[in-house]
């Protein structure tokens, strides 16, 4: 019996028109795809992309120069070069990140004291040139500038779990 | 008579279907296998070698590198060394927490496997529809960790942060009105343990759907039912874990023979396999993904109903939390003492496994007291599957190697470290 049965599937091509079932009712279902440009997928607050160095409001670099980023990056992608500044206060005279080393990790972040060094939603950057992946102190500066709304929110959203 | 020699054939490290940078030099006869030679070391990144020289937190990034389909198991067995060593045990909450992720990480890597192993052999379609739900996995992992892939969510200790109680919307565009953004979005209006609740609710229809795709096809059939037959017996005296043991019949899980974490109070089964073929190791998988589900769902609930902390309440391994580090001197004292030195770790030596979704992933760590491991030695399954490549592919044709590299599911970031 199991045999007859057997034959009759074999030759029917039950297996088959089985599997093409299932592509052609996913043919009619709602697409999942999006059309990346100009739409894109959802991004989580915490997410981890591109750095940038934040200022406070009223215009003041954040960064103190502990170096507690240095210290922690496992990558050794952070490089600090600290003097004291015409205000008597100690700032970076270099902050370099080199893009190619880093790791996305997060420690960064974790570690900075005054929440100077972040890592925003940006993840769609690119270099043209041999030497654009190291990210001075003014790149960051700028695009934590541009971007501070954005920056102030994510970390609003996710305070509570830190 | 001309003399007649057998022909030595390099598969790999640039061919498609060798998953990363496999080299094989075959040894074949016609179309036959006589002998196959795996070169390894190609992606050798000197991992453990590099976590002798940071603090123990700075390696837990480079550990979701090492299988870097399956991220934060990898994690996990890092942290559980640690966490052996140092003698802590991460909160109940941290602890579901891992189990789930364990788990969601173990459907992940075994879609991307499920894909891949089809796609080798000739099913294109089952590589979209896996891609289609790792997508949804993928969102959870960013959710937790910022990430979709390299999470450095595990801590010892703990977990790094809560879940989270909102997941990130779809916006209108151009392309898509208020009502498709909706469609998108209903499922992503609660928290994130509600999106996952909701994916493990539809999930097995998926799973249903690859296996009317591949499970009778003949096609499939014909590519891996007595192929890279492996005895019970031989497997265990190979070294083999995970669903490569269990395929051929033995029903071997650390997850129930020696639980970590709460994977006691989960109720699962092992799914064991009869012949030890590359078809009985793709239907251990799949009723694995089913397992899987299950053990999510359970995990959902917990956490459902049981907020609490989700990292140890130890001021020498875990740092402060933002406010209190802002706020206090002590715990700014610290915050910068965790984060430049980390913490010093008994002197002495340990051996944490888990169960990842290849088979028994271990770390050895020897402490002597210091800040950074002495020595850190990681057991990949990869490595011992890879080992048996050549026993397993003798006698068969060339393009049963492809079903044979498919079912061992490798990823060569584990087995070169």
């Amino acid at each position: 019996m199991q045999g007859i049965r057997n034959f009759i599937k074999t030759y029917l091509l039950l297996d088959m028109f089985q599997g093409l079932w299932v592509t052609l009712k996913n043919m009619f279902r709602p697409k999942i795809t999006i059309n990346y440009p100009e739409e894109k997928t959802p991004q989580s607050a915490r997410f981890r992309g591109l750095h940038a160095l934040r200022r406070y409001p009223n215009g003041e670099e954040r960064c103190i120069a502990c170096k507690l980023c240095e210290a922690v990056c496992p990558a050794l992608a952070i490089t600090i070069e600290s003097d004291v500044s015409n205000d008597g206060t100690r700032r970076t005279t270099r902050y370099d990140i080199d893009l190619f080393k880093c790791i996305y990790c997060g420690f960064c972040e974790e570690a900075c004291p005054v929440d100077a060094i972040v890592e925003t939603r940006l993840h769609e950057y690119h270099m043209e040139e041999r030497g654009e992946n190291i990210m001075s102190k003014d790149k960051l500066l700028a695009i934590g500038d541009r971007y501070e709304a954005m920056i102030a929110q994510d970390r609003a959203a996710d305070a509570p779990y830190r | 008579m001309a003399e007649i020699r057998n022909f030595t054939m390099n598969f790999g490290p640039q061919h498609p279907a060798a998953h990363g940078v496999l080299r094989l030099v075959l040894e074949m006869d016609g179309e036959v296998i006589q002998k196959a030679d795996p070169h390894v070391g190609l992606l050798h990144r000197g991992t453990e070698k590099l976590a002798e020289s940071k603090p123990y937190n700075q390696s837990i990034g480079y550990m979701d590198r090492l299988d870097y389909v399956s991220m934060m198991c990898n994690e996990h067995a890092y942290v559980l060394a640690i966490e052996k060593l140092l003698g802590i045990t991460p909160p109940i909450r941290a602890q579901y927490i891992r189990v789930m992720f364990d788990e969601i990480t173990r459907i992940l890597n075994h879609l991307m496997w499920l894909g891949a192993h089809g796609l080798d052999i000739g099913a294109m379609t089952v590589f979209l529809y896996a891609f289609r739900e790792r997508e949804d996995l993928m969102d959870c992992y960013e959710a937790v960790s910022g990430t979709r892939m390299h999470a450095t969510y595990y801590r010892p200790g703990g977990v790094y942060r809560d879940l989270p109680a909102s997941m990130p919307q779809y916006q209108q565009s151009q392309w898509r009105g208020k009502k498709d953004a909706q469609r998108l979005n209903d499922r992503r209006s609660g928290t994130l343990l509600d999106f996952i609740e909701n994916f493990t609710g539809r999930f097995p229809a998926c799973i249903d759907e690859y296996e009317t795709l591949l499970t009778d096809n003949r096609i499939w059939k014909q590519r891996t039912v007595n192929i890279g037959v492996v005895s019970p017996e031989r497997a265990l005296q190979l070294g083999f874990t995970g669903p490569m043991l269990r395929g051929s019949g033995v029903e071997w899980d650390l997850r129930k023979k020696q639980p970590y974490e709460v994977y006691e109070q989960m109720d699962f089964d092992i799914p064991v396999g009869v012949s030890g073929d590359c078809y009985d190791r793709y239907l251990v998988r799949m009723a694995e993904l089913r397992q899987s589900t299950r053990i999510i769902e359970q995990c959902v609930r917990w956490l459902k109903v049981n907020p609490g902390p989700v990292m140890i309440d130890d001021r020498k391994v875990r740092p402060p939390s933002r406010e209190e580090m802002k706020g206090d001197m002590e715990s700014l004292i610290h915050h910068f003492k965790l984060m430049t030195e980390g913490y010093c770790v008994p002197a002495g030596e340990t051996y944490a496994a888990v169960e990842a979704p290849k088979g028994e992933l271990g770390v050895y760590l020897v402490s002597d007291g210091a800040n950074k491991p002495y020595r850190l030695k990681v057991r990949a399954p990869g490595f011992a599957h890879l080992s048996a490549l050549d026993e397993m592919v003798r006698g068969h044709m060339l393009a049963d190697v492809v079903a044979v590299i498919g079912t061992q599911d490798i990823v060569f970031g584990e087995i070169d470290r």
